[in-house]
């Protein structure tokens, strides 16, 4: 295993945990996604490294000078907290408290809590990329040359409002963006294909005038050549999409192949198989 | 006063399930819309027998309103289904104006409404529907109590022509009504009558009503329980006829205290007859993630806030 192979184990660990210790959450588009938050957070993305109170990173909401990153999809929450956590934002102890009464881990990311890390509000679908864009303006009206990141769902791809970003970003030349569709086929009633298809997702992309990229998401080299690259083609009038493709649930047998886990908890026994499927490297909180 | 007992509990949205299920068997115009969350509003029997007369719109919540308004033109009744937040907050300017100002015959649906939705938090737990909903002129806005309720609601809005915005939500709480009753939207249910006070419940809030009543007699305090489950057009005449009588109220709902059912009591009462009212209901704050119990205390929506608030109210009578 690499170093980000190795943490993004551990990530899934923490996810299985996380909704398993509460009884609700989702672990399919979570598991989908970890290797992706792993390797933007432990290798591509330029973050302040400063630490402040209690040794942890000191977090900042203006993220000046700092490469950001936007969870549109917010339900996939689990992956997110284990990262920052794993990453040094917080103690990885709070995990712990995910969905539980008084806790900075809501069920959905939050501003509300000051959980460090988050800062949008996520949950209702549809809404990430319009932010990132306002983010990633902020970023060229200040003359700052650091990057902006989003994650998004391939059923979140139905909402209008996506439609509506799609269009404005190359249109204004946000070529300092760079968004993430996680393609796992997979959403609440069934595959995308079958509940409002997406058809050719890149095609649509590339029409509206983004650069598309593909990658196999759960690969950790593809996904750090794909990263590299990236980073040569940001600042070239363009916007980037990435469709990423998944496997909902990856690295647990069961939960694979299907979109019945994307929002169900594993029971005790299912999550003693899950764990036994997934090194402990890290240590789990 | 009346006792009332249940011998199980269910959700209210499986109540909702059920209507749709006998409104597919006898209304052919009925058509089901629903935003990727089909299991959530327990519509599984409906397209199983209906599977023509079911529409998945996936996840885009304004084009299923658009649609829905569409498919009243031609004679179809729509119902359209999804989370109460997303059935409301998401797509207030298509139900403003192409569902409550083109006055279609559209029945938006909405589960998982407020804070009993539980662990998925403040985004998803709108606490503001009813308020956005009873402002559109011509909307009717009703939030049964149980599922018995519920069902007969589903089914009486389907026989009513125009907009309504019909709210329920996901946890299981005690069935106590009447499996057989007639829904009458605009008519409040007299749960039990009294004297000292007048609560007026709708929702989830109503067992709590319930609860509260008996707390308060045990203290020999004889309340009066009103069920609102119309919230628009509310029925005046019961509310006044009660304050009349008891000459204090309190009103409890899960959902903000700005503009829900507390402030349209408080409407009633500032111009036709002056009373003390207490609101029970969440205090200009958003939720959080928890289990509907702990949530229902936290942010003071317990049969024991009823009680507290029915003794302010009763503390403040001339
Ligand atoms: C506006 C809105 N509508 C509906 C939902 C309910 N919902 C949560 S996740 C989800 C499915 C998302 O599918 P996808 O983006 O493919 O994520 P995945 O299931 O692959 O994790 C739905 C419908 C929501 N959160 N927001
Ligand atoms: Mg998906």
């Amino acid at each position: 295993m690499t170093e980000l192979q190795s943490i993004a184990s551990q990530v899934r660990r923490d996810i299985l945990r996380m909704v398993h210790g509460c009884q609700s959450g989702h672990p399919g588009g979570s598991l989908g996604c970890a290797d992706l938050l792993v390797a933007l957070y432990f290798q591509q993305m330029k973050i302040n490294n400063r630490k402040g109170k209690g040794g942890y990173l000191s977090f900042n909401m203006d993220g000046k000078g700092e490469d950001l990153f936007y969870l549109s999809n917010g339900h996939i929450s689990p992956v997110f907290y284990s990262v920052l956590a794993r990453r040094g934002y917080f103690d990885v102890t709070e995990l712990a408290t995910f969905r539980k009464l008084n806790s900075r881990l809501q069920g959905h990311p939050t501003t509300h809590e000051h959980l460090p890390g988050i800062r949008i509000a996520s949950g209702s679908l549809g809404q990430g990329l319009s932010v990132a864009i306002g983010s990633a303006l902020s970023k060229k009206l200040n003359g700052d040359k650091t990057l902006v990141y989003c994650l998004m769902g391939d059923g979140e791809q139905q909402e209008g409002q996506v439609w509506e970003a799609v269009q404005f970003a190359p249109n204004n030349n946000v070529d300092n963006l760079v968004a993430f569709v996680d393609v796992n086929g997979q959403q609440i009633d069934g595959s995308t294909k079958k509940v409002n298809d997406n058809r050719d997702l890149g095609a649509k992309y590339k029409a509206f005038g983004w650069r598309v990229l593909h990658v196999d998401g759960n690969n950790m080299d593809e996904l750090t050549t794909l990263l590299r690259k990236i980073k040569r083609l940001v600042g070239k009038g363009q916007p980037i999409a990435v469709m990423m493709k998944t496997e909902m649930g990856q690295g647990v047998d069961f939960m694979m192949h299907s979109h019945k886990w994307h929002g169900v908890a594993p029971n005790d026994a299912q999550l003693e198989q899950a764990l036994s499927q997934l090194e402990e490297t890290l240590g789990d909180y | 006063m009346k006792k009332y007992t249940f011998t199980e509990k269910k959700d209210t949205r499986s109540g909702f399930g059920a209507g749709m299920q006998v409104l597919g068997q006898t209304n052919p115009n009925v058509v089901a819309l629903c935003a990727d969350l089909v299991g959530s509003l327990k519509l599984d029997a409906f397209i199983k027998e209906n599977p023509e007369r079911f529409i998945q719109c996936g996840i885009s919540e304004a084009n299923m309103i658009g649609m829905a308004a569409g498919l009243t033109i031609g004679g179809k009744i729509p119902f359209a289904t999804t989370f109460a937040n997303f059935a409301t907050s998401r797509v207030y300017d298509q139900v403003r104006q192409s569902v409550a100002y083109s006055h279609k015959n559209v029945k938006i649906c909405a589960s998982h409404a407020g804070l009993t939705l539980g662990e998925d938090g403040a985004t998803h737990q709108v606490l503001e529907d009813l308020g956005m909903m009873k402002m559109l002129p011509g909307m009717t806005v009703i939030n049964p109590c149980d599922y018995n309720q519920t069902k007969a609601a589903t089914i009486a809005i389907a026989e009513y022509d125009g907009p309504v915005y019909l709210r329920f939500g996901r946890p299981v709480i005690p069935v106590f009504t009447d499996p057989d009753q007639k829904f009458e939207i605009g008519k409040a249910w007299m749960v039990n009558e009294g004297t000292d006070v007048s609560i007026f419940a709708t929702g989830h809030l109503v067992w709590e009503a319930i609860q509260a009543g008996e707390m308060l007699e045990a203290e020999g305090i004889n309340a009066e329980i009103i069920n609102i489950h119309t919230i628009k057009p509310l029925d005046e005449k019961a509310i006044l006829a009660s304050v009349k009588k008891t000459g204090c109220a309190v009103s409890a709902e899960e959902h903000q205290v700005a503009g829900g059912l507390g402030d349209s009591i408080a409407q009633v009462l500032i111009q036709k007859h002056l009373a003390p009212l207490e609101y029970v209901g969440v205090k200009d704050t958003f939720g959080e993630s928890g289990t509907p119990a702990q949530l229902m205390e936290k942010y003071g929506l317990s049969a024991k806030a009823i009680v507290e608030a029915a003794k302010r109210a009763i503390s403040r009578k001339k």
